[in-house]
C-alpha cells in the first residue's frame, strides 16, 4: 500500500514536470504568439510572368469577408459576371457592421487565411499594416503580368488611391509606402436635409457652424408644432466608437482647422485638448443636447440614416451615402424631400471633409493570391463600378470615369443637391486624421469623452485627461 | 438501510440478470492490469485539469511580455503590465463600476428572488402556472435580452417610455446618463437572473422539515416572525450558493452591458470585462488585455474563497442542528 502511494505520488511528479516542459515545446509550435510578421523580401506577384490572362487560376475558389452594405449587396448581385470571366469561384460571409470589424481582426491576427479577401476601410491599414497581415498590392499593381491594362490605375481618384498607401510610420503622411488596400467605394460627409420641414419653418441650409446649431435647435422647438410629431434637429452619431468622430464631427472639427494630433519631431502629440479644440467639442455637445437625437448616445450610422428617412430627423450630418440610401425613391417615408448640401463652413470658408472609403484588402497569409488578386482587379474594375454605380446603389465612384458617365449622372440627378455637393466638396475631402496605429484607441476614447461632455462634464479637464492618456500611448 | 449498505452484490446482481446472465461471469482483473488501474483512472482527471490549466497558464505566461498586433516580437517585461494597470485611474474607476454593478445586482436578485421563492412556495394552480413562466428569461441569451431591453428603453420608441407617458414620465432617457445607464443595465441582469434565484431559493423551500413550522403556527407564531426566525437561517445556505453564483457571474459580467451601452456612456459602465475586452481584441494589445483578465480571475477567485468559506461555515452550522 505504502508502496502504492509512493508510486502515484512519483507518477504525478512526473506528469507535472512533462506538463510544464511540454508548455515551451507547444508554445514554439504554434500555440505562442501568434501573427508573427510575415513581411518577406518578395512579393507573390513576380511568380506571375507571361501575357495577362482572366482565366489564369480558372477552377480556383476566392473566399471574401464582407460587411452588411448596399455597395456589397451591389457587389454580390454581379459576381455571377466576375465568375463567368475568370473561371473562379467566390464563397462569401456578410457580417452585420457591429461585428464586421472584430470578426476580421481576430481572423488576421490568428495568423489563418480563412480568407482571402476583405472589405476595410482606409484606417484598418494603420492597424493591420504594421503586424504584416496587409498584402501589398503595390507589386501585383505594378506587374502587367497580372494587371490588365483595361484596370487603369490613372483612372481612379488620387485622392483614394494614396489613402490606402502608407509607410507605416506613425504620423507620417498618407501616399507613400506600400499600397495596403483598393478605394472600392467611398462617402463623403455633408449635410443632408428634409425639404419640406426646412420649407414649412422658413430654414435654410447652414452655411457656418453657428448656424447649424442655430437650425438644429429650432427644428426640435418647432417643428413638432408643425406638423412633424418627434422630429429634432440634426441626426449625427454618438455611440462610443471611433464610428462617431469621423464622420460629421471630424468634417465640422477640420473645417475649424482643428487637429487630431500633431507631429513634432516625428513624435505624435495629441491635440485635441487646444484651447480652440475644447471650444468645438463643447459647441457640438450643446448642439447634441439641443437639436440631436434622443438618446445619442446609442446612436451609428443606421439609426442616423433611418431617423432622416422616418422623418424624425430634420438634418443628417454623416456620409453621403446614408442620406442617398434614404433618399431613393420609395425607400423611405421622406424620399422625394431629401436634399444635399456641403454643410457648414470653417471660419475662413473651408469645406474640408473628413472621408471613409470602404477599400478592398488581400490577406498576406493567403494561399490564394493569384486568384485573389485577379478578384480584387474585378472589383475595382470599371466594368464592375459602373455596374454597380448605375445599375445598384453603389454610388460615391472611385473612378473619374464613372463619376462622369452620362448615366450615372442623369441617375443621381433625380436626387436634389447631390452632384452639385459632391463636386463642391471632392476636392477638399481626404483623411483629416493623422495616420497612426492607435487610431482605434484614441478615436474610441475621444467618442467616450464626447459622451461625457455631453453628459455635463467639464470639457477642458475631459479632454486634458483625454490627451494626456493619449500621449503615452502614441507618443 | 441494508441495500444502501451493500452496494456490491447489489450491482453484481444487477450485471447478472437479464438474457444469458447466467452463463456470464465476471473475470477477474488480470494480474498484471491491477497495477494501472489507478493511473488509468487519473487519466480523464489530468486530461481535464490539463485542458484547464494549459490555456489559463499560457494566458499568465503571455501578461509578462508585450506581446501586441504592433509587436508581434514581444520583449520580456516582467510585471510591467500589473504596474500599468495598477497605476491607471481607468482600471479604478472600471473597478468600482463592476463591484457597484456585481454588488447592485446581486442584492436586488436575492431579495427579489427570495420574495418570487416565497410567494411561489404555497401550491396553487396560478403558482404553478407563474412557475412556467418565471422561468423564460433563463432561457433567453443574455445578449439577446440586452437588445430586446435597449430596444424597450428606447426613449422616443421604446415601449418603456410610451407606457410611462400617462403618468408624466415619457422622456426619460434610459441610458443616456452614467448612473441611468449603470441601473439599466443592472435591470436587464436582474430581469434575466432573479428567476435562478428564485428557483434555487423554491427547491430549498420545498426541502425544509415541515415540524418546525407546525411547532410555531402550533405556538401562534405570526408570519414574519416565522420568517426571520425559521425560514430565512434554515434557508440561508440556498440563498449563500444562489449569492455566490450572482455574484461571481456579475463579477465578470460583459454581454449585457456591452450590448447595451458598449460601456458608456463616457466609461460610466466600463466593467473590467469590457476594458479587457477592447484592450485585448480591439485594440489589440494581447499581452494588456490578458493581464485585466487575470486581475479580475484574481478578484473573482479571492471574493469566492471567502463567500464559499462562508458558505461551509453555514452549512456545518446547520448541520449541527438537532433535527
Amino acid at each position: 500500500m505504502d508502496m502504492h502511494a509512493h508510486d502515484r505520488r512519483r507518477f504525478l511528479a512526473i506528469g507535472a514536470a512533462a506538463a510544464a516542459s511540454a508548455a515551451p515545446l507547444l508554445t514554439a509550435c504554434g500555440a505562442g504568439f501568434g501573427g508573427g510578421n510575415s513581411k518577406g523580401d518578395g512579393s507573390a506577384a513576380d511568380d506571375v510572368t507571361g501575357p495577362f490572362d482572366w482565366k489564369r487560376a480558372k477552377g480556383r475558389t476566392v473566399k471574401a469577408l464582407l460587411n452588411k452594405h448596399p455597395y456589397t449587396d451591389a457587389l454580390i448581385a454581379d459576381l455571377k459576371a466576375f465568375t463567368e470571366k475568370t473561371g473562379i469561384k467566390v464563397e462569401y460571409d456578410v457580417f452585420p457592421e457591429d461585428n464586421y470589424f472584430d470578426k476580421l481582426t481576430v481572423d488576421l491576427s490568428s495568423g489563418r487565411a480563412s480568407y482571402d479577401v476583405f472589405m476595410l476601410g482606409a484606417y484598418m491599414v494603420w492597424q493591420y499594416g504594421p503586424p504584416g497581415w496587409l498584402e501589398d498590392l503595390g507589386p501585383w499593381m505594378l506587374n502587367s503580368s497580372a494587371t490588365g491594362a483595361e484596370w487603369d490605375q490613372a483612372d481612379f481618384f488620387p485622392n483614394l488611391l494614396a489613402s490606402d498607401q502608407w509607410s507605416l510610420k506613425a504620423g507620417a503622411p498618407l501616399g507613400q509606402g506600400g499600397q495596403y488596400a483598393l478605394p472600392w467605394g467611398w462617402e463623403t460627409n455633408v449635410v443632408a436635409y428634409n425639404t419640406e420641414v426646412f420649407e414649412k419653418l422658413g430654414l435654410k441650409p447652414a452655411e457656418t457652424f453657428d448656424e447649424l446649431r442655430e437650425v438644429a435647435g429650432a427644428i426640435t422647438r418647432r417643428a413638432p408644432g408643425a406638423g412633424f410629431d418627434g422630429m429634432y434637429g440634426v441626426a449625427v452619431r454618438g455611440s462610443r466608437s471611433w464610428a462617431t468622430i469621423h464622420p460629421g464631427f471630424m468634417t465640422m472639427y477640420a473645417r475649424n482647422g482643428l487637429k487630431d494630433f500633431t507631429v513634432e519631431g516625428g513624435r505624435v502629440k495629441p491635440a485635441m485638448n487646444s484651447p480652440e479644440a475644447i471650444a468645438f467639442t463643447r459647441d457640438w455637445a450643446e448642439m447634441v443636447k439641443k437639436g440631436g437625437p434622443p438618446s445619442w448616445t446609442s446612436y451609428t450610422w443606421y439609426q442616423c440614416s433611418s431617423d432622416l428617412g422616418a422623418k424624425k430627423a430634420g438634418m443628417l450630418f454623416d456620409a453621403d451615402t446614408a442620406a442617398y440610401f434614404q433618399a431613393v425613391k420609395g425607400a423611405s417615408p421622406a424620399s422625394g424631400k431629401i436634399a444635399f448640401h456641403p454643410g457648414p463652413k470653417g471660419p475662413d470658408g473651408s469645406l474640408a471633409t473628413n472621408m471613409w472609403i470602404w477599400s478592398l484588402g488581400m490577406n498576406a497569409k493567403s494561399r490564394n493570391k493569384s486568384a485573389a488578386w485577379l478578384f480584387l482587379q474585378w472589383a475595382t474594375g470599371k466594368e464592375h463600378l459602373r455596374k454597380g454605380a448605375i445599375e445598384y446603389n453603389h454610388i460615391d465612384p472611385v473612378r473619374k470615369s464613372v463619376g462622369q458617365d452620362p448615366a450615372y449622372k442623369a441617375k443621381m440627378r433625380a436626387i436634389p443637391g447631390f452632384i452639385e455637393t459632391f463636386e463642391t466638396v471632392v476636392d477638399q475631402t481626404k483623411i483629416q486624421f493623422t495616420p497612426q496605429e492607435q487610431f482605434f484607441d484614441a478615436t474610441t476614447s475621444w467618442a467616450a469623452a464626447l459622451q461625457e461632455i455631453y453628459g455635463g462634464k467639464n470639457a477642458s479637464s475631459v479632454l486634458n485627461s483625454l490627451a494626456g492618456d493619449l500621449a503615452s500611448k502614441v507618443g | 438501510m441494508s441495500g444502501r449498505a451493500s452496494p456490491v452484490p447489489e450491482a453484481n446482481h444487477g450485471a447478472a440478470s437479464g438474457a444469458g446472465a447466467g452463463k456470464r461471469a465476471v473475470r477477474a482483473v488480470p494480474a498484471w492490469r491491477r497495477p494501472l488501474r489507478p493511473y488509468l483512472l487519473i487519466v480523464p482527471a489530468l486530461l481535464l485539469t490539463g485542458g484547464i490549466l494549459y490555456p489559463f497558464g499560457l494566458g499568465l505566461y503571455y501578461t509578462v511580455f508585450d506581446f501586441a498586433a504592433s509587436k508581434p516580437q514581444p520583449d520580456l517585461v516582467g510585471i510591467e503590465n500589473y504596474r500599468r494597470i495598477f497605476t491607471q485611474s481607468s482600471f479604478w474607476d472600471s473597478a468600482r463600476v463592476t463591484v457597484a454593478y456585481a454588488i447592485g445586482a446581486a442584492a436586488v436578485e436575492t431579495v427579489l428572488g427570495v420574495a418570487v421563492a416565497l410567494l411561489l412556495h404555497r401550491a396553487s394552480f396560478v403558482g404553478r402556472v407563474l412557475e412556467k413562466i418565471l422561468i423564460l428569461p433563463l432561457m433567453i441569451a443574455p445578449v439577446i435580452a440586452a437588445i430586446m431591453w435597449k430596444l424597450m428603453l428606447q426613449p422616443s420608441v421604446g415601449v418603456i417610455n410610451h407606457l410611462l407617458k400617462p403618468f408624466g414620465l415619457g422622456g426619460v432617457q434610459w441610458t443616456d446618463t452614467p448612473t441611468g445607464a449603470l441601473l439599466s443595465s443592472i435591470t436587464v441582469d436582474v430581469w434575466v437572473y432573479t428567476p435562478f434565484v428564485a428557483i434555487l431559493a423554491l427547491a430549498g423551500l420545498r426541502s425544509l422539515p415541515a415540524s418546525p413550522f407546525e411547532a410555531a403556527a402550533v405556538d401562534g407564531a405570526g408570519w414574519w416572525f416565522t420568517f426571520r426566525r425559521l425560514t430565512l437561517p434554515m434557508l440561508w445556505p440556498y440563498v449563500l450558493v444562489a449569492v455566490i453564483f450572482r455574484f461571481m457571474d456579475s463579477l465578470k459580467v460583459f454581454d449585457i452591458i456591452y450590448a447595451l451601452t458598449e460601456g458608456g456612456p463616457g466609461d460610466s459602465t466600463m466593467v473590467l470585462q469590457i476594458r479587457a475586452y477592447l484592450e485585448a481584441i480591439r485594440f489589440q494589445r494581447y499581452s494588456f488585455g490578458i493581464s485585466y483578465m487575470v486581475v479580475l480571475w484574481a478578484v473573482v477567485y479571492l471574493v469566492t474563497m471567502v463567500l464559499v468559506r462562508y458558505l461551509g461555515r453555514i452549512q456545518n452550522r446547520a448541520a449541527e442542528v438537532p433535527g
